[in-house]
């Protein structure tokens, strides 16, 4: 085998896949979706939460340590984004952004503390703290919301290199750029020694120690850069979808949409976070749609809604049950099946 | 009929002193003191529940005895957690299989190796299938997976925990033929728990007997077979 099929540690496969994804997000895409609408609602949220999917992911899914608070970790990243622009002049948008992902990140480690002590559904329980402390502490000290009475405050306009970005175009190519240096970060760190790390602490945790890796360390790093994804997330979610940072935005169920998406998509995938976040976010759409042009508008709203609830709760016990790897897995196997050469 | 090798057997590299190991009220081990000599295989014999595994767990870090002291290398270990004993360079397998089950062999392996490497690299590199470690890899070969990544990290005192359980005649042959290769070649001083009274004899140097948290024997294989305590304890006393 020669070496011209890998290109620093990537096969010529992930380089190919690579390629057509960046030319189907950055050409392809923007010369066929015209309509705002699709930019606005349905891409902008979805690589948003995608990325909060994958810190997600790689607390759960690579460490295996069960957190339920990725939304309290957004909405750090999304205050500390939106203090660092208001109170530091002329602090580029980028460097900002990295900077609230630091700040979530030392909120991760210290809401990451209780993992060294208690597994399991316990754990999940000991990370709620994170949800409800940071959305409390935002609340209650006026400083974060720079004193503003109304409870929603606008947020600012992402200004780079003194050009404004604010049509949802605009905004798109912003987040596709940061999403895209994070997702090849996040798959390097998955297939390199720090994501062995996490999934030996994950499969067995005794046996992981045995060959000289620090669970404190190890898990206490996925706690980390999970919420440093999350807070980046986050800011990105408050400043391109929601423009405006409100705390009741990060609430627990926002928290439940992302573990979800990360259950649905598949445990211990990347491409898992992506599949898990278009499925919960595009299957509402899906199913209004389905009410409004099938039955037109027979069906009310409200019963809608409570059958995007039970769907989503059957499909995750059926998950559970049958494809615990989720749809990235189901998607492998169908894959694996036209491939094969016969 | 002494055959001259690699390594030859030097001092005490590992010295446990008169450990205690209680679990609430039951003892599981009491008062105990061996060593292990640079470069031998011993091995450590006992019925079920003698505290054999325990013993290691004690040695590894992963149980605080109550009371004794256990050395490596002139150093006592005292409190200190399993990854930092292993980066004494202390390595182990387990009794039931401990892979990381979702990994594949070569993840497996290279966790041990602490390797800042791409495991995609090699994957394609070597052709080797990305099957996860559970599937489709039969119960010897895990057992084999998973010394091979103890031997990965490079240790030099290798403690293996029922290395040949469950595994078939044949399986057993080459699992004692590596072992022995592994010890002449990089003399990696190795511990071993092995129920296996044919295969103890034939491989280990020296063998130490527990019996219900105590040691009982001490000494080379055809010593400890003739020992009466030990044939005592294996074969039960008559009562005749």
């Amino acid at each position: 085998m020669s070496n011209n099929n890998i290109i620093m540690g990537f096969t010529r496969a992930d380089l190919t896949n690579f390629l057509i994804v960046m030319i189907l997000s950055f050409v392809a895409i923007p010369l066929v979706v015209q309509t705002d609408y699709w930019y606005s609602s349905i891409l902008i949220p979805w690589l948003c939460l995608a990325l909060a999917a994958i810190g997600q992911q790689i607390v759960m899914g690579y460490a295996g340590q069960l957190a339920l608070g990725a939304a309290g970790f957004m909405a750090a990243g999304a205050f500390a984004c939106f203090n660092l622009i208001l109170r530091v002049p002329d602090i580029p948008f980028f460097v900002a952004l990295g900077l609230s992902g630091l700040v979530a990140a030392a909120f991760g480690i210290l809401f990451g503390l209780p993992s060294l002590r208690v597994r399991g559904i316990y754990l999940m329980v000991a990370t709620l703290a994170s949800q409800f402390f940071i959305v409390w502490m935002i609340d209650k000290f006026g400083w974060f919301k720079n004193y503003d009475t109304s409870g929603i405050i606008t947020a600012q306009d992402i200004v780079i290199l003194g050009k404004p970005f604010t049509s949802p175009l605009e905004m798109y190519f912003v987040i596709l750029v940061v999403v895209t240096v994070l997702t090849v970060l996040a798959v390097n760190m998955a297939r390199g020694s720090t994501g062995r790390n996490w999934m030996a602490v994950r499969d067995m945790d005794i046996a992981a120690e045995s060959m000289g890796i620090s669970l404190l360390k190890t898990k206490l790093q996925a706690f980390a850069i999970s919420a440093f994804y999350c807070g980046v997330a986050g800011a990105l979610f408050a400043f391109t979808y929601l423009k405006s940072l409100e705390p009741v935005a990060f609430d627990i169920k926002l928290s439940f949409k992302i573990l979800f998406m990360v259950i649905l998509g598949g445990l211990g995938t990347i491409s898992g976070a992506f599949i898990g976040a278009a499925f919960i976010l595009l299957f509402p759409v899906l199913l209004n749609s389905i009410g409004n042009n099938v039955f037109h508008g027979a069906i009310d709203a409200t019963i809608i809604s409570s059958i995007e609830q039970v769907v989503f709760g059957v499909l995750i016990i059926v998950f559970m049950i049958y494809e615990p790897l989720g749809m990235a897995k189901l998607w492998g196997n169908i894959k694996q099946r036209f491939l094969r050469k016969s | 009929m002494t055959i001259e090798r690699n390594f030859p057997i030097g001092e005490p590299v590992l010295e446990v002193k008169n450990i205690s190991l209680r679990f609430g009220g039951v003892k599981a081990i009491t008062d105990s003191s061996f060593s292990v000599l640079k470069h031998e295989i011993k091995a450590i014999i006992g019925p079920n529940g003698a505290g054999k595994s325990s013993l290691l767990n004690c040695i590894n870090g992963i149980y605080q005895p109550q009371e004794g002291s256990i050395a490596f290398k002139g150093e006592v270990l005292g409190k200190i957690t399993p990854n930092l004993i292993a980066q004494k360079g202390i390595s182990r397998t387990f009794q039931n299989l401990a892979l990381f089950k979702r990994m594949s062999v070569l993840d497996n392996i290279l966790v041990g190796r602490r390797l800042h490497m791409n495991s995609n690299f090699l994957q394609v590199a070597f052709q080797l299938p990305k099957a996860r470690s559970e599937e489709k890899v039969n119960h010897g070969l895990q057992k084999k997976v998973e010394l091979g990544r103890a031997l990965a990290t490079e240790a030099d005192f290798l403690m293996l925990d029922e290395p040949m359980a469950g595994m078939n005649v044949e399986e057993k042959r080459e699992m004692c033929r590596f072992i022995l290769k592994v010890n002449d070649e990089i003399g990696t001083t190795m511990v071993l728990i092995e129920h296996d009274m044919g295969v103890v004899m034939d491989i280990s140097d020296n063998v130490v007997v527990l019996d219900y948290g105590k040691i009982i024997a001490d000494g080379p294989p055809d010593e400890v077979r003739a020992n009466q305590e030990v044939i005592d304890a294996y074969l039960g006393v008559s009562h005749d």
